[in-house]
């Protein structure tokens, strides 16, 4: 213990080097931030290092021009629902996939791999002509449809080793005492699972809310979520003041901010980490 | 752990065959409508995609031939765009996890800030490719705060082009990136057993001796998981090629192609695009962690010896 002390207090080339990096990349983090929050309130544009005078229009303009509550309404909508859905059908696919061996495993356990490792815009693009096939493009069923492909496979990944951490010999002692299928779920298995839960769906979550190219493809005017009115917007460059863009951005900053923060109340990331290792 | 737990389920499922249809137990139904999704939205698209790239206007592989010939509609240079994207996101996922698997090390222990240097590293996941984008033409763009420094002091003559090419690219995906790896790193460095580096320092092991013989070859596997999956991240990513930087030049990647194909309603260009996406990444994935099963044994036994 002391002599692990020690060695840290001493002042090694490696470790200095390590620990410059780390603060040139929270000052240049610092500095971005910094940059695009103070020209979301710039009045004008100037050739000065600080902006002349101060303004919060852009704020009241992403209200107006982006009508802002129909984007969060429709991305909150789309993230809950996915959300809900993933969960419904992750928790009893884990639960199998996690307690039973059965011949063509393996091979199920590549069909919710495959999601993770390949480009999304591999299986977007023909998945997006499917849903126009289906006439789902522009509404929010077909935002969810898109988003739930890459998110069931994330959430059953998740939660299998939540599920490896419940001792079967639980389960069975509530058999045992009569208890069916699916009291064994409600009442033995949902509470234990909790923490898997709150993970996997914090998780999916975040990633829905930022997922750009599925939703990308399959959107429309009716049906926009904050990521990709943001795209659209920062696209057309000449014809929306970068000042706009910015608040907009500041904007979206918010959202995923007060969504992790939230979040991060129920699960502590590394405390879920501590866990599984034990 | 899992073979103290494999009996158990042997038992327990045996005893549910018998239960119930013989042969297999009910609880497999739990399987069923997962698969089913996937099969239907997943495996179903895939399939259509490969078998609607093999339909261009020129016979079976037409798309294929075009592609590798620079024909497509809307973009000239398709071919090289495989090796740019190739570039971007193998520098990207080098850097990231280069840069997170000392600082993740160094942290694994109590440190003081530690919560506080966390959260700050953490912030990129909530600003999103436009905010960051914004960000580096604020900071670095020809009329940014770095130029303007630059030409005041007089190191530059005119504003040095940090945006709008591959540099500018790749410093937003490290900025959107690092956290992950980070993340992640830590998690696998506070893995590691603190007793096997302080029986190594009894033994006589200096710091980088520690480092190389026991914590490497320890967070190794951690370290391969990071890296690749940080590379799926970089290698799929279009908004910040054409935010920050030109994609109808030197940061054109391969899926800015396969979307401006679709949207151009080129469905068979599209798909080949996309086909070729999957397989030029699965190949980069395949390399890594076939290297990493060569180098993981040599690492292994020069710890015990």
């Amino acid at each position: 213990m002391t002599a692990d002390t020690a060695v840290r207090r001493r002042i090694t080339l490696t470790g200095a080097v390590t620990w410059t990096g780390l603060w040139a990349f929270i000052g240049g983090l610092l500095i971005a931030v910094t940059a695009v929050v103070l020209s979301s309130f710039t009045q004008q544009l100037s050739s000065g290092w600080l902006p002349g005078a101060l303004t919060t229009k852009w704020y009241s303009g992403a209200w107006s021009y982006f009508d802002l509550p129909s984007l969060l309404t429709t991305t909150l909508l789309v993230a809950l629902a996915v959300v809900a859905l993933s969960l419904l059908v992750a928790v009893p696919t884990a639960f199998a996939l996690s307690r039973l061996s059965f011949p063509g495993k393996r091979l199920v356990m590549l069909l919710f791999l495959v999601p993770q490792v390949i480009p999304t815009m591999s299986y977007a693009v023909p998945l997006a002509t499917l849903v126009y096939q289906l006439r789902l493009n522009d509404t929010v069923p077909g935002l969810v449809l898109v988003n739930l492909v890459p998110s069931l496979p994330f959430a059953v990944l998740v939660l299998i080793p939540f599920v490896d951490q419940i001792d079967p010999r639980v389960e069975q002692a509530a058999r045992v005492f009569g208890a069916g299928t699916r009291q064994v779920f409600v009442r033995i298995l949902a509470p234990l699972m909790v923490p898997g839960l709150l993970a996997a769906g914090v998780l999916t979550l975040v990633r829905v809310v930022g997922q750009f190219e599925l939703t990308f493809l399959v959107a429309g005017p009716n049906s926009q979520t904050i990521v990709v009115a943001l795209f659209g917007a920062s696209l057309q460059a000449g014809q929306l003041p970068s000042q706009q863009i910015d608040a907009m951005a500041v904007i979206y900053m918010l959202t995923t901010l007060v969504l992790l923060l939230i979040a991060l109340r129920f699960v502590d990331p590394t405390s879920v980490a501590a866990r599984t290792r034990r | 752990m899992s073979a103290a737990v494999a009996p158990e389920r042997a038992a327990g499922s045996g005893r549910r065959a018998r239960a119930g249809t013989p042969g297999i137990s009910p609880v497999l139904w739990l399987v069923v409508p997962g698969v089913l999704f996937m099969l239907l939205f997943f495996v179903y698209p895939l399939c259509y995609g490969v078998g609607l790239s093999f339909q261009g206007e020129g016979g079976p592989f037409s798309a294929y031939a075009d592609f590798f010939a620079d024909r497509f509609v809307s973009d000239h240079g398709s071919r090289e765009s495989i090796l740019v994207t190739l570039r971007l996101a193998l520098a990207a996922s080098l850097i990231n996890v280069g840069a997170a698997l000392p600082i993740a090390y160094r942290m694994r222990g109590p440190i003081r800030g530690k919560r506080i240097i966390t959260a700050t590293v953490l912030i990129p996941m909530t600003l999103g490719t436009v905010f960051v984008a914004s960000a580096m033409n604020n900071v670095l763009g020809p009329a940014g705060w770095i130029n303007k420094a630059l030409l005041a002091v007089g190191l530059a003559d005119e504003p040095v082009a940090l945006t709008g090419n591959f540099t500018g690219v790749l410093l937003s995906l490290v900025i959107s990136g690092f956290p992950f790896s980070f993340l992640l790193m830590l998690g696998y460095a506070s893995g590691v057993d603190p007793s096997l580096e302080q029986a190594a320092a009894v033994l006589g092991a200096g710091p980088r001796a520690r480092f190389r013989l026991i914590a490497l070859p320890l967070l190794l596997p951690g370290l391969t998981i990071t890296f690749c999956l940080s590379f799926v991240l970089a290698f799929g990513v279009f908004p910040s090629a054409t935010l920050v930087g030109n994609d109808a030049g030197p940061t054109r990647v391969l899926s800015k192609i396969a979307y401006t194909e679709y949207a151009n309603a080129q469905y068979a260009t599209a798909s080949a695009t996309a086909v070729i996406m999957a397989v030029v990444q699965l190949a980069v994935l395949g390399l890594v962690l076939a290297l990493r099963s060569r180098l993981y044994r040599g690492s292994t036994a020069g710890g015990k010896g």
